[in-house]
């Protein structure tokens, strides 16, 4: 029973950055019609904006007055935090410390305005250009986007820790009665997983409850319609890909202490989002979210020592597994909705 | 050769003469000079270039007739190089067996894999054949080790028992005793040319390649996949069965992948998993649709200018760029050489990118169009021009009066 609960919980923070990939990538082809291969380097470039947030406040500068002699007798200078000038000693401290979480509110307007600038400089001459060319070029500069990474901060992972408070883990087994490390969990993929959540429900409640969002959903459902209502659509849709971009930056920045961020992260969690958006349905938002948790789990599930000793390797397939079978099986995916690239 | 036209026969030629001239026509350069750097006349890059190109060739039947995006091509080489790899351990160190089974296992994988893939089309078919290349990239690495020795690769090794071979048999891949790395190198004055037996080996099979998708191209088959490319609704509608076709063109394409695989194999007896990543996959789609996708000769253009820039691109270092820009002004040449820095060397994939991206936005018909845009402009002058570009067309193709 513990078992089972534990890999519950490690499927769960998988499944949140899955879940919020996949979320936007439905979010841009729903409204768009677009398939962003690019969204995995939108996911990669959140994570380094808080890898360049942590970068920003540890520059430093060499203090004026020495503090002592180094071992040659020579008069020693420390290195001071420009930030620690700026805020004083213990603000800084804190701010060094919250570095990740900090990074939100700098990923969000720079997240924003990549999506904006990929929208209007690029993708819109590709709407009405076929599926595999709008495939091509968006891996394209999936590439390019990953090569500028790695030219400037090369090709090794930087490690970016969570905020001191959250770096212990957390005996969930103690709380429902089982023995004390049966269950242990880390802090921060708890947080990862409420913050998902958080961004989730925002995401649909925007769609929902707002204007904006009530126009935005007609216009998936019938785009012509909405803009013959003397609507301006496009401009609408533009913002959505921002928002689209900026859930997978946030989904980066907040993954970046899980994992350290490296240039060909965004790559990997790519082709596991696809397969997401294919098994939740192509263009049905609950449909994506739901895909992205249920493969998460499953995943961790199949990378339990029981079950390996029965299916060796299960755990490296069985996503793809179940993207075939439902395929196969149920075309539309688990929610898709009816005349959505059907062919 | 019966049945080519006579336009087909001369493209044939052409590239037969290519290919058979390669080591001479890709080294124009002196051996000791400065631009000898250029030169892409030596056996490993060339073979690299004819394998690349029967891999796209492969491809652009598959994509370049029926349109279906198969973005897990890498699959069928990996495999092919495989099982190449294991018929030189166990039967023979001739390659002839090895190419042979890696032909045929791949086949029989696309077999399988197409069968699935080809119940959908569009981005899902794209979407299924990833799912499988991954898949069998990550089975490659875990749980089949025993059969692709994981990480390390899979090698040959001195203790393998090849029932087939003799005693002294060579310890290389050879072909009847004829070595793949044997090589002879032909000096002329400064210039010298290496004629390898593995090149040749790999351009002849590259020419049988080439010669047969061109019949493909010219058949009723493949004008029934252009059919299926242009509307496939239409051909259902009118009671015809487009799977069979659509099928029989991905296991031609997946057999392809795997001859490529056994040719990388014979010139280099050794196979790893990262072959059939999904990024090699999309290599390959980088060169059909660079070259020209749904063109006879793009392919094979893609490919040897991808591996050729691959290879020139990532030798540049900053050391070079400023022999180059020597001449300049000092302050000029820095500017220079910071802004052209993040593009060669180890940034060639950014330039690779950038360029597929130019590509597809600006040239969707790839190298092939880009060329057959500029033959029409001089034509254009010639045939349908105003009165005084005409009258001057008339004079320039009328020989002058003595």
């Amino acid at each position: 029973m513990d078992a089972i609960l534990l890999q519950l919980l490690n499927g769960l923070d998988k499944g949140s950055a899955y879940a919020l990939i996949a979320l936007g990538l439905t979010l841009i082809f729903g409204t768009l019609g677009v398939v962003n291969f690019a969204h995995g380097a939108l996911f990669m470039i959140g994570a380094f904006c808080a890898v360049t947030l942590s970068k920003i406040f540890t520059l430093s500068h060499k203090a004026s007055e020495p503090s002592g002699v180094d071992f040659l007798g020579k008069p020693k200078y420390e290195d001071i935090l420009y930030i620690k000038d700026w805020f004083g000693e213990t603000a800084g401290a804190w701010m060094l410390d919250w570095s990740v979480p900090l990074s939100i509110l700098f990923a969000v307007p720079i997240m924003l305005a990549i999506g904006f600038v990929m929208e209007r400089g690029l993708i819109k001459h590709f709407y009405k250009r076929p599926h595999a060319d709008q495939i091509l070029v968006t891996f394209g500069l999936a590439i390019v986007l990953q090569e500028v990474i790695k030219y400037f901060y090369g090709a090794n992972p930087i490690p970016t820790s969570a905020p001191e408070a959250f770096r212990g883990s957390f005996d969930f087994g103690v709380m429902l009665g089982f023995d004390p490390n049966a269950i242990i969990y880390p802090y921060w993929r708890l947080i990862y997983f409420a913050f998902s959540a958080v961004i989730i429900g925002g995401v649909f409640a925007f769609l929902q409850f707002t204007t904006f969002g009530m126009v935005v959903r007609a216009g998936m459902a019938d785009r012509e319609t909405v803009g013959l209502l003397g609507i301006n659509i496009d401009k609408r849709f533009t913002i959505m890909f921002g928002i689209a971009a900026a859930v997978a930056g946030l989904a980066g920045v907040m993954y970046a202490p899980i994992n350290s961020p490296n240039y060909h992260m965004g790559m990997d969690f790519l082709v596991l989002s696809f397969v997401v958006v294919v098994v939740g349905g192509m263009g049905s938002l609950p449909g994506a979210v739901l895909a992205g948790f249920l493969l998460g789990i499953l995943e961790s599930f199949a990378s339990m020592n029981e079950v390996k000793n029965i299916l060796p390797g299960i755990d490296q397939i069985i996503i793809y597994v179940v993207a075939i079978l439902i395929l196969l099986t149920r075309p539309r995916g688990l929610m898709g909705r009816k005349g959505v690239m059907e062919e | 050769m019966h049945s080519l036209t006579k336009k087909d026969f001369l493209l044939l030629l052409v590239v037969a003469f290519l290919t058979m001239a390669a080591p001479i026509i890709l080294n124009p350069f002196p051996a000791g000079s400065g631009l000898a750097q250029f030169n892409a006349g030596y056996p490993d890059l060339m073979q690299r270039f004819v394998i690349f190109g029967i891999f796209a060739i492969g491809f652009n039947i598959l994509f370049g007739l029926t349109g279906y995006l198969s973005f897990g091509h890498a699959a069928f080489l990996g495999v092919g190089s495989y099982s190449a790899v294991w018929m030189m351990k166990l039967l023979s160190m001739n390659v002839i067996p090895a190419i042979l089974l890696s032909v045929i296992v791949a086949g029989l994988f696309s077999v399988v894999i197409g069968f699935v893939s080809l119940r959908r089309s569009g981005i899902y078919f794209s979407i299924l054949t990833l799912a499988f290349a991954q898949m069998s990239f990550n089975l490659a690495y875990s749980v089949l080790t025993p059969i692709t020795n994981g990480e390390t690769g899979l090698q040959i090794a001195l203790s393998d028992p090849r029932i087939l071979d003799g005693a002294n048999a060579p310890s290389y891949p050879n072909l009847f005793g004829a070595q793949m790395n044997a090589a002879t190198t032909l000096d002329f004055g400064a210039w010298s040319f290496t004629f390898s037996v593995g090149y040749y080996l790999c351009a002849v099979i590259m020419l049988l390649a080439f010669y047969i998708s061109i019949r493909v191209f010219r058949s009723p088959f493949g004008m029934m996949l252009r059919a299926v490319k242009s509307n496939q609704q239409r051909m259902n509608y009118t009671g015809l069965n487009t799977k069979p076709y659509t099928l029989a063109a991905f296991v031609i394409s997946g057999m392809y992948a795997g001859l490529a695989g056994g040719l990388l194999a014979a010139m280099d007896p050794l196979a790893g998993a990262e072959r059939m990543q999904w990024t090699a996959s999309g290599e390959v789609v980088l060169m059909t649709i660079l070259g020209g996708a749904g063109t006879l000769l793009g392919p094979v253009l893609g490919a040897g200018f991808i591996k050729y820039f691959e290879n020139i691109f990532s030798k540049i270092n900053d050391n070079v760029l400023h022999g180059w820009f020597a001449f300049m002004p000092d302050g000029l040449e820095d500017t220079l050489i910071t802004l052209i820095h993040p593009f060669v060397g180890k940034g060639w994939h950014l330039t690779l990118g950038l360029l597929f991206m130019l590509v597809v936005i600006f040239l969707p018909g790839g190298l092939v169009e880009g060329g057959q845009r500029i033959g029409r402009v001089f034509r254009r002058k010639d045939r349908n021009a105003g009165s005084v570009e005409a009258d001057a067309a008339a004079q320039r193709n009328t020989p002058p009066a003595e």
